[in-house]
C-alpha cells in the first residue's frame, strides 16, 4: 500500500510553503511516479538550487543536496558523473534554472547527460519577494515591474529542446496525474530530461497580478492549457498565453556518462593494448 | 498530531489539521462536496457523499488529506 511517509522526513513537516502554492502538489506527483517505479530510497539523489521549489529537498528521505543558487544542475552532473548508478533528479524554479543557471541548464541539455531535472515554472521568485523572472510574462507585475513588465520571457521547454535534451515534457499541478506519468518517463529515460510544470504563486504572483486564490489559478491552468497535438495546428497569435502542454520531444541520442564509460573501459584495458592515436 | 477522522462505511477520511493551511482546494475540488472550510481548516461535513475519489488527497500540497478505501 503507498503511503507517502514512507519518502518523507515528516520530522520536518508542516511544509514551509504558503497556503495554496502548488509545491506541495507537484512533490506527490513525484513521489508517486518514484513509487510506482520501485525505485529504492538510497538509489536516488535529489539536488536542488535556491529558491522556493528547492526547499523540496529537506523534506524527501533521499540522498539529498540542497546547493547554491542556480547551481543545482551543476552539482547534480558532478554526482552522475561520480555514481553513474544513481537516479539524479534535480528540482529547480525558472529563476534558478533559466536566470541565475541558465548557462548551466543549456549546456546539461548539450552534453544530454542522464540527469531528470524537475522544473517549476511559478512565473516569479516567489521566496525573494516577487521579483521578475525570466518566464514572468510581458505586462504582468512583479515588485521590480511595478508598471509592468516590459520584457519578454523564456520558453523554457523550447530552450531544453532547442539545446539537446532527449525528453521535454510540459504539464501543470492542475494536471497532477498528467504529471505524475511525465516525472516517471523523464526518470526512465536515459538522458537529459526534463519536466517543465507549470505552478501557482498564489502570494506573490497571484495577489499582485489579480489572478485570485489558488482554487482560481489552478482553475486558470486548466482553462488555458492545450494539449501540444492541437497546438501544432494553431497559430501563434492563438496560442497567446496559452500552456501547451504534452511531451515536446522524446529521442535517442548519445548520452554523456556513457560516452565517458567507454573511454574509461578502453583504457582500463591492460598496458599496451590501448590505440590513443586517432 | 491534531488528526480528525471521519468513517463512513469501507471509506475513510483522515485530515490532518496541523498540516492544514485552509488554501480550500480540496474543498473546491471535491465533486461532492463533502468538504467544508472551518476556522481557516478543512472538514468532513458530508461523508455519506465520499465516492472515494481521491481528488481531494491528489491535490492537498501539504500531505494533510487522505482518503482509504477498505
Amino acid at each position: 500500500m503507498f503511503d507517502y511517509e514512507t519518502y518523507l522526513r515528516t520530522s520536518k513537516m508542516p511544509l514551509i510553503w504558503c497556503a495554496g502554492c502548488g509545491d506541495g502538489i507537484v512533490l506527490k506527483a513525484m513521489l508517486r511516479a518514484i513509487h510506482k517505479l520501485g525505485l529504492e530510497k538510497d538509489k536516488i539523489c535529489m539536488v536542488s538550487g535556491i529558491g522556493c521549489s528547492s526547499r523540496l529537498t529537506g523534506y524527501v528521505d533521499f540522498n539529498t543536496l540542497h546547493t547554491t543558487h542556480g547551481r543545482a544542475i551543476t552539482f547534480a552532473t558532478g554526482i552522475k558523473m561520480a555514481r553513474p548508478e544513481l537516479h539524479v533528479i534535480v528540482v529547480t524554479g525558472d529563476g534558478d534554472a533559466t536566470a541565475i543557471g541558465g548557462n548551466h541548464y543549456i549546456h546539461a541539455a548539450r552534453r544530454n547527460i542522464d540527469l531528470t531535472v524537475i522544473l517549476f515554472n511559478n512565473n516569479i521568485y516567489g521566496m525573494t519577494g516577487g521579483q521578475v523572472s525570466p518566464t514572468t510574462p510581458l505586462g504582468k507585475f512583479a515588485s521590480t515591474a511595478p508598471y509592468g513588465n516590459f520584457e519578454n520571457s523564456f520558453n523554457i521547454s523550447g530552450l531544453a529542446l532547442a539545446a539537446g535534451a532527449s525528453f521535454v515534457a510540459r504539464s501543470t499541478v492542475y494536471h497532477a496525474t498528467q504529471l505524475e506519468k511525465y516525472v516517471e518517463k523523464a526518470i526512465l529515460k536515459k538522458g537529459f530530461s526534463v519536466v517543465e510544470v507549470i505552478t501557482q504563486c498564489p502570494t506573490t504572483y497571484g495577489r499582485r497580478n489579480r489572478e485570485g486564490t489558488a482554487v482560481d489559478m489552478m482553475l486558470a491552468q486548466k482553462e488555458n492549457s492545450i494539449p501540444v497535438s492541437r497546438a501544432r495546428t494553431m497559430s501563434e497569435e492563438e496560442l497567446e498565453g496559452k500552456i501547451v502542454t504534452g511531451i515536446l520531444v522524446d529521442t535517442e541520442k548519445p548520452e554523456c556518462r556513457s560516452e565517458y564509460q567507454k573511454i574509461i573501459d578502453r583504457f582500463s584495458q591492460p598496458t599496451g593494448s590501448v590505440e590513443t592515436k586517432r | 498530531m491534531n488528526e480528525k477522522v471521519a468513517v463512513a462505511g469501507k471509506i475513510e477520511i483522515r485530515i490532518n489539521e496541523a498540516w492544514c493551511k485552509g488554501c480550500a482546494i480540496c474543498v473546491e475540488f471535491c465533486p461532492q462536496d463533502v468538504l467544508v472550510m472551518e476556522n481557516g481548516v478543512a472538514q468532513v461535513c458530508n461523508l455519506e457523499a465520499c465516492t472515494a475519489c481521491g481528488l481531494c488527497e491528489l491535490r492537498c500540497p501539504d500531505f494533510a488529506i487522505t482518503v482509504k478505501k477498505g
